[in-house]
């Protein structure tokens, strides 16, 4: 039975590895083209400033040194053979490789969203418990009216009003950036670094509570209507008890799910939110590189927040196959992760 | 005790539309009539509001400026009316753009034999597998920014989840019986596509496109926000928002706070609406 699930489990992650490579050679491929037709010309946004400075003949040295003269799937093969070897390019407007820096920006980012990820699960799942166990009384329209209104709230605007309340009036906090300033790079503690990671995280997870606090609020009521609760309230359990029992772990597993599949979310929050409070993450690069017509980084940044949402699906899928006794006993289970609108 | 308990039913009858199914029509009524009044504001008012006018500069909200002014002395309610009605346009190009598509692939997925269904399903896991705002981010460098290059980006992201629900519902109206039957009597592809399925995923339809409605106006403030989207001599809400962010940390909360609380009601709005309609036309959920 034990080697049976093995098996199972490979053929799964094999099929999964399979569509991932063709989504990703195909996104590779559409992105390529989309900024190949861009009205932006890397030669012109590599110059910038210096356009008096730079004659024609230099243009074409630069034009043949990148190879942006040869036909575009020429270009293609060779940024897909460099990619293969994990080359990702130069940045122009960073002027370093383009792996190194998403590799910085990702760590800084991966804090930003880990705490927010983590938090936001919290509190949501605590929210929808609480609506569902006490459904129908005024702290339940309460929660679900916060919940609606939340989904309508545009994320960098609630940063905003972060930003007012937290740093303007209140300035318990610095007022963005993910380090002092004016300080070496070399003296920055850690303390500064969490401390102008607070209000970010705090932002990111306020909006992501909704869907996870209305999803569990109706799984849980799903749950409590159901006959072994109905036997256990007979029995004379009631409240904590009978949630601890026989709720938690009907409902955390779908929460669990709805979490790592709401990584793409996660980041799109991530970008508006480092934005507002110039955060130097991915998202703010992804920004910078759009703005200012960085080809590589923004296909590097593509690529990667691909296989960050591939990811996160991934172990969304094998959290259930993993953690639900039902799965392993490998009896159908048709539970799906909700996609939200 | 009956009697004034029945004097109470009577009470509620005058006052408040009685059962459910009127309430819920009220509501949409009410949100109907809020939008339409935003949007004739923002295309009526006068735009003589926005020009500059320097002695007023920096003013905080008072009865004259409901939303105070900016920088530059404009007024932020009527920059702020102007915006939405922007937003609503945008949103409503986009939103038909993607509801379309939508349509369209859900109903090839269903009809068009098996590989048809294998290359859509693909397709919708490409389009959801890059986070909705790099690909608009994307799509926006790709034509550069303005007008077109949003809509395009907004109608090209947001169909996704929608031809999921409409393939689901016409593959459900294919095999339904009056559908075989259609068929044994000889009526073409076309007179059962047009005259069964299409009046029936017709609700779904709709409820889908006035959900997507919100998210294509949220997603669009956002772009703008990132300086990606509209340009900066629009008044749109992104804009605002983005130019706000400067003023912030010499305390003039008001250019963002209202702005954006205009905004986030805009979206309720739609939001409530799709929900009812949803409530009125969806025999599932008619009981929530």
């Amino acid at each position: 039975m034990r080697k049976y699930i093995g098996g199972k489990l490979g053929l799964f992650l094999l099929l999964k590895g399979l569509r991932m490579a063709t989504l990703l050679f195909a996104i590779c491929l559409i992105s390529f083209l989309l900024i190949k037709n861009s009205p932006i010309d890397p030669i012109q946004a590599y110059i910038g400033a210096d356009m008096l400075k730079v004659g024609p003949e230099q243009r074409e040295k630069i034009a043949e040194y990148w190879g942006v003269d040869q036909p575009v799937m020429v270009q293609f093969l060779n940024w897909g053979s460099a990619l293969l070897t994990g080359d990702l390019g130069t940045s122009m407007i960073f002027r370093r490789p383009v792996i190194d820096i998403i590799g910085e920006r990702f760590l800084n980012s991966l804090a930003l969203m880990i705490s927010a990820w983590v938090l936001s699960g919290m509190i949501g799942f605590a929210m929808g418990v609480v609506a569902a166990m006490k459904k129908g009384t005024w702290i339940d329209r309460i929660i679900k009216w916060y919940c609606f209104t939340l989904a309508s709230t545009p994320t960098f605007w609630m940063g905003l009003l972060i930003l007012i309340v937290f740093a303007v009036w209140l300035k318990w906090f610095p007022f963005g950036m993910g380090v002092p300033a004016g300080v070496l790079a070399e003296n920055v503690t850690m303390v500064d670094r969490i401390n102008h990671l607070i209000l970010p995280a705090i932002t990111l997870s306020i909006v992501g509570v909704a869907n996870v606090a209305l999803h569990t609020r109706q799984k849980l009521i799903d749950v409590l209507a159901s006959d072994y609760v109905l036997f256990a309230r007979a029995r004379g359990e009631q409240g904590f008890v009978l949630f601890w029992r026989h709720g938690l772990r009907n409902v955390a597993l779908p929460a669990i799910t709805l979490q790592f599949a709401a990584f793409s979310e996660l980041f799109g929050g991530a970008v508006l939110t480092e934005q507002v409070f110039s955060y130097p993450g991915l998202g703010q690069a992804t920004v910078e590189a759009g703005l200012r017509g960085d080809v590589p980084l923004l296909l590097g940044l593509v690529i990667f927040s691909t296989i960050f949402v591939f990811v996160g699906n991934l172990l969304a899928d094998l959290s259930y196959r993993l953690l639900d006794p039902r799965m392993r006993e490998g009896r159908r289970y048709d539970f799906k992760p909700q996609i939200k609108k | 005790m009956i009697s004034s308990l029945k004097l109470k039913n009577k009470d509620n009858h005058k006052q408040l539309p009685s059962n459910r199914k009127k309430r819920t029509l009220f509501i949409i009524l009410i949100s109907i009539i809020f939008l339409v009044i935003v949007i004739l504001g923002g295309v009526l008012i006068d735009e003589g509001r926005i020009v500059t006018n320097l002695n007023d500069r920096n003013a905080p909200p008072s009865l004259d400026h409901l939303f105070g002014t900016d920088w530059l002395g404009r007024d932020m309610f009527t920059r702020t009316l102007m915006g939405l009605s922007l937003s609503i346009g945008v949103g409503l190009i986009g939103a038909i753009g993607s509801a379309s598509i939508a349509l369209f692939l859900g109903m090839a997925a269903a009809t068009m034999g098996k590989m048809a269904d294998r290359l859509i399903s693909w397709l919708i896991d490409l389009f959801l597998s890059v986070p909705h705002l790099v690909t608009l981010i994307l799509i926006a460098f790709t034509l550069g920014g303005g007008f077109k290059g949003i809509v395009i980006g907004l109608a090209l992201t947001h169909w996704p989840s929608l031809a999921r629900v409409i393939r689901a519902e016409v593959m459900q109206v294919r095999s339904a019986e009056y559908v075989q039957v259609s068929q044994k009597m000889g009526k073409s592809q076309w007179w059962i596509a047009l005259h069964h399925i299409l009046p029936h995923i017709a609700p779904q339809l709709l409820i889908g496109f006035m959900l997507l409605f919100p998210h294509v106006i949220l997603h669009e403030a956002a772009v703008t926000f990132l300086g990606l989207g509209l340009s900066p001599h629009e008044p749109a809400i992104g804009i605002i928002l983005s130019e706000s962010m400067k003023y912030l940390s010499s305390g003039m909360w008001w250019l963002a706070f209202f702005p954006g609380l205009c905004l986030l009601i805009i979206v309720r709005t739609f939001d409530q609406i799709g929900e009812n309609i949803r409530l009125l036309i969806d025999p599932n959920r008619a009981q929530d």
